[in-house]
C-alpha cells in the first residue's frame, strides 16, 4: 500500500515538476502511437473500404485473413520487423532498427488490422443501396467512397481509439525493435517494465499512472465527439 | 398528353441481364418520350429495380444498349457522366448522417456547386416538399414521410433529366403515402420531369402515369397508356395484375352537393366527389360491386347508375364468373357460379347492370393521361 | 472540396512531426552496443554513455539484453560491440572469428542470496559449490535467470561443478528475466538466488535478500569488451566499435568505474581491471 501511494506521489511529482525525462518519454510515445495511428488509420481505411465494396475472389479469405490480424500479438509482429529490419535483413540497408521509426513500423503493422477490421465492418453495416444511392446523385467513385467514409465516421473514431489504445500500452514489439534506448527510443511501457526490473517502483508507478491518463484523455476525447454526434 | 413529347429521352436496346446464369432482365425496345411519365408494374422480383437500375447504369448490363438522347451510354457517354444527369430515390430514403439540408444538398456538392448557389437550390426545394422548417434537423430525427419527402427534394434539386423512382411510398403508412402522392404529383406537373416509376400498387401507376408497363419473369408484358393496359390487357397476366377494373374516361357535366355527373361516351355517371364542369376524369369501377340483373327485373332503387348491355365475354375466375358487358361503354362484373346459373347468362343475353354513386372511383385526368384511342 | 485540403494539412503536418524525432540518419555515427541488463540495471552506463557521446560526437544505441542474447546479436553482425561476462562463451565467439580485440574492462563478483531466514543454512560458507549442494540436498527454492546471460551461465558451471542435475527439480525454477526481475522474484518468493554484486546493491533497499556466500574465486565476474569483426561483418561500425572500447579501457572512465556507486551504497559495484591479466582477478 505504502509503495502505491509513494507511486502516485512521485507520478504528481514528476508531472508537476515536467521532469524532463519523463515529459521526454511521454511525448515519444504520444509520437509514435500517434502517427503509428495515423498510419494504420490510412492504410486500414483504405483497404478496409475496397475489401468491403469490392467482390473479387478470395475475398472471405482476405476478410478472415483481417480478422485474424485484429488480434495480432506484438511480439510476433516485434520479432517479424526486427528479423526485417536486421542488418543483414531484406530492409537492413535503411538502418532502421533500434530506432523510433521501427517502432512506429512494428506498432503499424500492429495497428492496421484493428483499423481495417473494424472498418470493414463499419462498411458492410452500412445498408447496401446506400453506394447505388450516392451514385445515382452522381458522385464519382472517389466522392462515393469518400461519402460512405463518413456515413461510417463514428464506428471508424472506435477504429482510431481501439488502435491508439492497441499500441500506446503494447511493449513486446517496441522493445524489440525500439530497444529501450535512453532518450530516443524509450517510451512509457518500455520504461516501466525497466524500472520494475531495476526495482524503481514508484517511478514505473509513476509512468503507469501517466500512461492511463493519456489512455484516458484520448479516449474521452473520442468518445465526447462520438457522444455529441449521437441523436438525442 | 399535353406535356410529353414524342422525342425519345431514353432508348433501350436488347436489354438483358443475367445473373449466375439466371435471366433477370429482358427487355429488346424499350422507348422512353421526354416529359411523359413511365410505370412499372408487376408483382414482387418482377424486374423492376433491375430494369431502373440498368437504364441508369447502376448495374451493367449484360447485354444490350441505353442511348441517352441519341447517344450510347458506357461508349460516347461515360456512365458517371451519364448518372449526373438523371437521378433515383429509392424505397428507403438512405438519407446520409447529416442534416437535412446537408441532405438535400448533396448531390449538388457532388456537382461542385457554389455554396450560395447550393443554399438557393435547396431552400427551393425543401420548400416545394413542405419541409423548409426541417432543415436544421438531423435526417436521423424524422418520421418515415418526412424522410422520403427529404430524399425526393434531394432528388429534385439536382434537376434531373430523369427522374426514376423505385418504389418510393411503399414502406410508408396509408395516409402519409397519401399526402405524398398529392405533393409528388403536383411536383411532377409543375417541373414536367420525364420520370420512369416502379411500383406495385397499380392505382399509384394510374394516377400517376401517361403510360404504364406490366412487368414479369424481367419481360415486359404490355406497354400502353392506362386506357389500353385495363381495358385490352394482352394476357391473363396482366389482367389478373392490373385487377380487371373498369377504367372510363370521361368529362364533367353537371355538379350537384357533393356528387356530379360525367359522360361517358354519352352515358351519364353519377359519382361521389368534388370536380369541376368540363373537367377530364377517369372513372374506375370495380367489378365487384356492379350488380346484374335481368332486363326484365324492375324496381331497383338505390342504384343510381342503371344501364342496358349485352354480354359479351363470360371468363370462370373460380368461385365466381367474370362477365364483360357492353353497355355502349364497357363494364366488367363478378357474379357468383350460383347467380351465373340462375340468370342463365350467355353471350349476347341482354341485362341490365347497375352500381352505386359511391362504387365510382374518380381520378382527376388533368395531369393528361393519354387520350384513349378508341 | 475544402474537407479534403484540410484532411492533407493535417497529413503534411504530421509528417512534419514524422521527421522531428528521427535526426539524419547518418549511419556511421550510430554504434550498437550490445550488453548485459547488469550493466543497465545498476547504472553505470547511464553515466559513461553521455560522456563518451559527447566526447565523440558518436550516438550509442544501448540494447540490454543478456550476455548470451548480446553474443547472438554479434554473431550476426547486429551489434557493433558487446559489454559482456561471459568469459568462456566470449573465448569461443572470438575463436570462431566473430569477434576482435577482446579486452579486460572490470570485473565485480557473483554473491549467493537468499531469504535472511536461510532455509538451507549456507549463511558464511566459503566455496559455492558446496552453498549449492545445500541447497539442492535442502529442497530450498533456487531462481534461475535461465535466459543464458552471464549470470546464468555462471550458474550452471556451479551446479556442473557440484554434479548435480538441477533440471526439472521442483526446487529449480527459471525466469527468463533480467537480473533485476529476478531478484525482484526471488525476493517475492524467498528463493536462493545467484546474483551480480552491483545489481544486487542497487537493488538492495527494495529487496528483501541477505548475501549469504560470497568471494570464492569461482564467483568472480569478469566484463569484457569484444569489437565485432568488420572483416566478417561489412556493415559493422568499427570506428565507432573501436572509439567505444578505447574509451571504456581509458584511464579516466576506468577511474569513474572505480568510484561509480560509491556514494550511494558505501562501496563501489565494479573494480576497474583494465591493462590487468584474468588470472590476477580478486587476489
Amino acid at each position: 500500500m505504502e509503495l502505491l501511494f509513494e507511486g502516485i506521489k512521485k507520478a504528481f511529482y514528476l508531472l508537476f515538476t515536467l521532469d524532463s525525462e519523463v515529459m521526454g518519454i511521454t511525448l515519444l510515445s504520444l509520437n509514435v502511437s500517434g502517427i503509428a495511428t495515423f498510419i494504420s488509420l490510412f492504410i486500414g481505411v483504405s483497404i478496409g473500404t475496397v475489401v468491403a465494396l469490392s467482390k473479387f475472389p478470395g475475398r472471405k479469405i482476405v476478410v478472415s485473413l483481417i480478422n485474424t490480424g485484429m488480434g495480432l500479438p506484438p511480439v510476433v509482429v516485434g520479432l517479424f520487423v526486427t528479423i526485417f529490419l536486421w542488418r543483414s535483413g531484406p530492409f537492413g540497408f535503411l538502418g532502421l532498427l533500434y530506432t523510433p521509426t521501427a517502432m512506429i513500423i512494428a506498432q503499424s503493422v500492429i495497428a492496421t488490422p484493428i483499423v481495417m477490421g473494424i472498418t470493414l465492418a463499419a462498411m458492410q453495416q452500412l445498408p447496401k443501396k446506400l453506394r447505388l444511392q450516392i451514385l445515382a446523385l452522381g458522385a464519382t467513385r472517389l466522392q462515393m467512397v469518400w461519402t460512405l467514409i463518413k456515413e461510417a465516421r463514428l464506428p471508424l473514431l472506435a477504429a482510431i481509439m481501439a488502435g491508439f489504445g492497441g499500441v500506446i500500452s503494447e511493449i513486446g514489439a517496441s522493445i524489440m525493435v525500439g530497444g529501450n534506448i535512453k532518450g530516443y527510443s524509450r517510451v512509457l511501457t518500455t520504461a516501466t517494465v525497466m524500472e520494475t526490473g531495476k526495482g524503481n517502483f514508484d517511478i514505473a508507478i509513476a509512468l503507469s499512472i501517466i500512461l492511463l491518463a493519456l489512455a484516458y484523455l484520448i479516449n474521452l476525447i473520442l468518445t465526447y465527439v462520438q457522444q455529441r454526434e449521437r441523436p438525442r | 398528353m399535353e406535356k410529353s413529347s414524342n422525342t425519345p429521352i431514353l432508348e433501350a436496346r436488347n436489354l438483358h441481364v443475367e445473373r449466375a446464369g439466371v435471366t433477370l432482365l429482358d427487355v429488346p425496345d424499350l422507348v422512353i418520350n421526354e416529359g411523359e411519365v413511365l410505370s412499372i408494374i408487376g408483382p414482387n422480383g418482377a424486374g423492376k429495380t433491375t430494369l431502373l437500375q440498368t437504364l441508369c447504369y447502376l448495374m451493367k448490363p449484360t447485354q444490350g444498349e441505353v442511348f441517352f438522347r441519341g447517344v450510347k451510354v458506357g461508349f460516347q457517354l461515360p456512365p458517371f457522366e451519364y448518372r449526373k444527369r438523371l437521378t433515383m430515390v429509392f424505397q428507403e430514403p438512405l438519407l446520409f448522417d447529416t442534416t437535412v439540408f446537408n441532405n438535400v444538398a448533396s448531390g449538388l456538392k457532388f456537382r461542385k456547386l457554389k455554396g450560395m448557389e447550393i443554399g438557393k437550390i435547396v431552400i427551393e426545394n425543401l420548400e416545394l416538399l413542405g419541409i423548409a422548417h426541417l432543415k436544421d434537423r438531423s435526417a436521423r430525427t424524422l418520421s418515415g414521410g418526412e424522410a422520403q419527402r427529404t430524399s425526393l427534394a434531394r432528388a429534385f434539386a439536382i434537376r434531373p433529366e430523369i427522374l426514376f423512382l423505385d418504389e418510393p411510398f411503399a414502406a410508408l403508412d396509408p395516409p402519409t403515402r397519401e399526402s405524398l402522392m398529392e405533393d409528388l404529383e403536383h411536383v411532377l406537373k409543375k417541373a414536367n420531369t420525364t420520370t420512369i416509376f416502379a411500383t406495385h400498387d397499380r392505382m399509384e401507376a394510374l394516377r400517376l402515369s401517361n403510360r404504364i408497363a406490366v412487368m414479369k419473369g424481367g419481360m415486359i408484358h404490355q406497354i400502353g397508356s392506362p386506357m389500353e393496359i385495363v381495358n385490352h390487357p394482352v394476357s391473363e397476366f396482366v389482367a389478373s395484375f392490373i385487377g380487371i377494373e373498369t377504367i372510363l374516361s370521361g368529362r364533367v357535366v353537371t355538379k350537384g352537393a357533393g356528387t356530379f355527373i360525367a359522360s361517358i361516351s354519352g352515358h351519364n355517371i353519377e359519382a361521389i366527389g368534388d370536380a369541376r364542369v368540363g373537367e377530364n376524369v377517369m372513372c374506375f369501377i370495380r367489378p365487384e360491386s356492379v350488380v346484374i340483373s335481368l332486363d326484365s327485373a324492375r324496381g331497383l332503387t338505390s342504384e343510381r347508375n342503371v344501364f342496358s348491355g349485352t354480354v359479351e365475354k363470360i371468363i370462370p375466375v373460380g368461385p365466381y364468373y367474370k362477365i364483360h358487358i357492353d353497355c355502349g361503354f364497357p363494364l366488367a362484373a363478378y357474379i357468383t357460379n350460383d347467380s351465373c346459373r340462375d340468370l342463365s347468362l350467355e353471350v349476347g343475353k341482354k341485362i341490365k347492370a347497375s352500381f352505386k354513386a359511391t362504387a365510382v372511383r374518380i381520378i382527376g385526368k388533368n395531369k393528361g393521361i393519354s387520350k384513349d384511342r378508341e | 472540396m475544402k474537407k479534403i485540403s484540410s484532411m492533407l494539412a493535417i497529413f503534411v503536418a504530421l509528417f512534419v512531426v514524422l521527421s522531428i524525432p528521427f535526426p539524419a540518419f547518418a549511419q556511421q555515427k550510430n554504434i550498437i552496443l550490445a550488453t548485459t541488463t547488469s550493466t543497465q540495471d545498476t547504472g553505470l552506463l547511464d553515466v559513461l554513455i553521455p560522456i563518451f557521446e559527447k566526447k565523440t560526437g558518436y550516438f550509442v544505441k544501448t540494447i540490454a539484453v543478456g550476455s548470451g542474447q548480446a553474443m547472438a546479436m554479434g554473431q550476426k553482425g547486429e551489434a557493433d560491440i558487446l559489454l559482456v561476462h561471459s568469459p568462456e562463451a566470449e573465448q569461443k565467439f572470438v575463436a570462431e572469428g566473430y569477434g576482435v580485440n577482446r579486452r579486460l574492462v572490470m570485473h565485480n563478483d557473483f554473491i549467493v542470496v537468499g531469504p535472511p531466514a536461510d532455509p538451507a543454512k549456507v549463511r558464511g560458507m566459503k566455496s559455492a559449490v558446496e552453498v549449492f549442494k545445500k541447497i539442492a540436498s535442502s529442497n530450498s527454492l533456487f531462481i534461475s535467470r535461465g535466459d543464458n546471460s552471464g549470470t546464468h551461465v555462471k550458474e550452471k558451471a556451479i551446479w556442473k561443478a557440484a554434479n548435480i542435475k538441477y533440471e526439472g527439480e521442483k526446487w529449480y525454477q527459471q525466469t527468463g528475466l533480467g537480473m533485476g526481475q529476478t531478484l525482484n522474484v526471488a525476493s517475492e518468493k524467498r528463493a536462493y538466488t545467484l546474483a551480480d554484486r552491483g545489481t544486487y546493491l542497487a537493488l538492495k533497499k527494495r529487496l528483501d535478500l541477505d548475501i549469504l556466500a560470497e568471494g570464492d574465486a569461482i564467483l568472480l565476474n569478469i566484463y569484457h569488451v569484444i569489437e565485432v569483426n568488420p572483416a566478417k561483418f561489412p556493415k559493422v561500425n568499427a570506428a565507432g566499435a573501436k572509439a567505444f572500447a578505447d574509451f571504456m579501457v581509458s584511464r579516466e572512465t576506468q577511474e569513474i568505474i572505480r568510484t561509480f556507486g560509491v556514494d550511494k551504497y558505501g562501496s563501489p559495484l565494479f573494480f576497474p581491471d583494465a591493462g590487468k591479466r584474468v588470472e590476477n582477478l580478486g587476489k
